[in-house]
């Protein structure tokens, strides 16, 4: 790269998150990552911020640390986020409230405080996270998938007002993928998941990075409000 | 208690960091009459909210203070607080003070 690229990545605890914050530290970005929990690893060009994604003051603080630490922000990938399988009638409001708090309000303040940073430079790529489980109408997850079908149509309409600002908003949807995420669900369910995919696998981490390193590539500069779902849905 | 006049010298900084962006036709006078908002402004939308968050940072950054200035209160009220600089400087000083208040 010709200029170190400043990249921020919530969620980067465990899972899909860790696996970004080295697949893009080794390509050189300099990453920020940030999780409810301390970092169980170090990297180089790697500095995590402790705090819930859904905390304003801890996150305009992140974001005012990164502003006048580096003076830009180019990429963000807002991966953190939790699910809650169970029956409808069966979902407490609590969960509801957590689930919407971490994966709705928490993508909506890190994109608002990061896009502040980014629009000062006309410059700026984010990538959100939704799930094939809002195509599948995902039974068993409604609180999940609501939170999750809200990420798309935020990243639809934040396209359309940060486009003037050099910023495009993308979202992924994974597929399965083996994570903590996933290991309370049922074998069965899964498999019964992956057979309604039109490429029968689980997901593996690469297939994400795949797809954000297009969605945060310097000449995807016309790709924005664009959702990718991985396994053949749509 | 912050003066006013520092608060002013603030949103003056913004305006002048947000004007080096802006063709000349656009760019503001620093003045606490100029309008910013409302028919008779020279920002467009997009240029309005550039400001606000600039003025949002350089309060945070000078005066360590931190504020949201377009809340429901801000865009909810009869008399727009955006529509000079001396009005704006005024509902900022009024946020402020509640603040020191709680």
């Amino acid at each position: 790269m010709s200029k170190q690229h400043v990249m921020l990545i919530t969620g980067t605890g465990k899972g899909i998150g860790k696996y970004l914050a080295e697949h893009y530290a080794g390509k050189g970005f300099k990453v920020i990552g940030c999780d409810i929990k301390p970092a169980d690893y170090t990297l180089e060009s790697y500095l995590h911020f402790c705090l819930d994604v859904s905390d304003e003051t801890k996150v305009r603080e992140m974001l005012g640390v990164i502003r006048k630490t580096y003076g830009q922000l180019d990429i963000l990938i807002n991966n953190a986020g939790i699910a809650s399988m169970n029956h409808f009638l069966l979902t407490p409001l609590r969960t509801v409230k957590n689930v919407l708090n971490t994966n709705v309000a928490g993508t909506f303040l890190v994109c608002r405080e990061a896009s502040k940073v980014m629009q000062k430079n006309h410059y700026g790529r984010i990538v959100n996270f939704s799930t094939i489980a809002v195509p599948l109408k995902l039974e068993g997850e409604a609180i999940y998938v609501a939170s999750k079908a809200a990420i798309v149509y935020l990243t639809q309409v934040l396209a359309k007002e940060l486009g003037e600002f050099g910023i495009t908003v993308n979202t992924i949807g994974p597929a399965p993928v083996k994570t903590d995420l996933i290991r309370s669900v049922p074998q069965e369910k899964i498999d019964n998941l992956i057979r309604r995919q039109a490429i029968h696998r689980f997901g593996e981490f690469r297939d994400i990075s795949n797809v954000i390193d297009f969605f945060i590539r310097p000449e995807s500069d016309f790709v924005t409000g664009q959702v990718i779902y991985l396994g053949g849905l749509s | 208690m912050i003066e006013k006049e520092r608060i002013m010298q603030v949103i003056f900084g913004a305006m002048e960091d947000v004007n080096s962006q802006l063709p000349p036709e656009q760019q503001l006078e620093t003045s606490k009459e100029t309008v910013l908002f409302g028919r008779s402004g020279k920002l467009d939308s997009l240029a309005l909210v550039t400001l606000i968050v600039a003025i949002e940072e350089k309060l945070e950054e000078e005066l360590e203070v931190k504020v949201t200035l377009a809340d429901e209160r801000a865009v909810s009220q009869r008399k727009s607080p955006f529509k000079t600089v001396e009005t704006l400087t005024d509902y900022i000083t009024s946020l402020l003070k509640e603040e020191s208040n709680v």
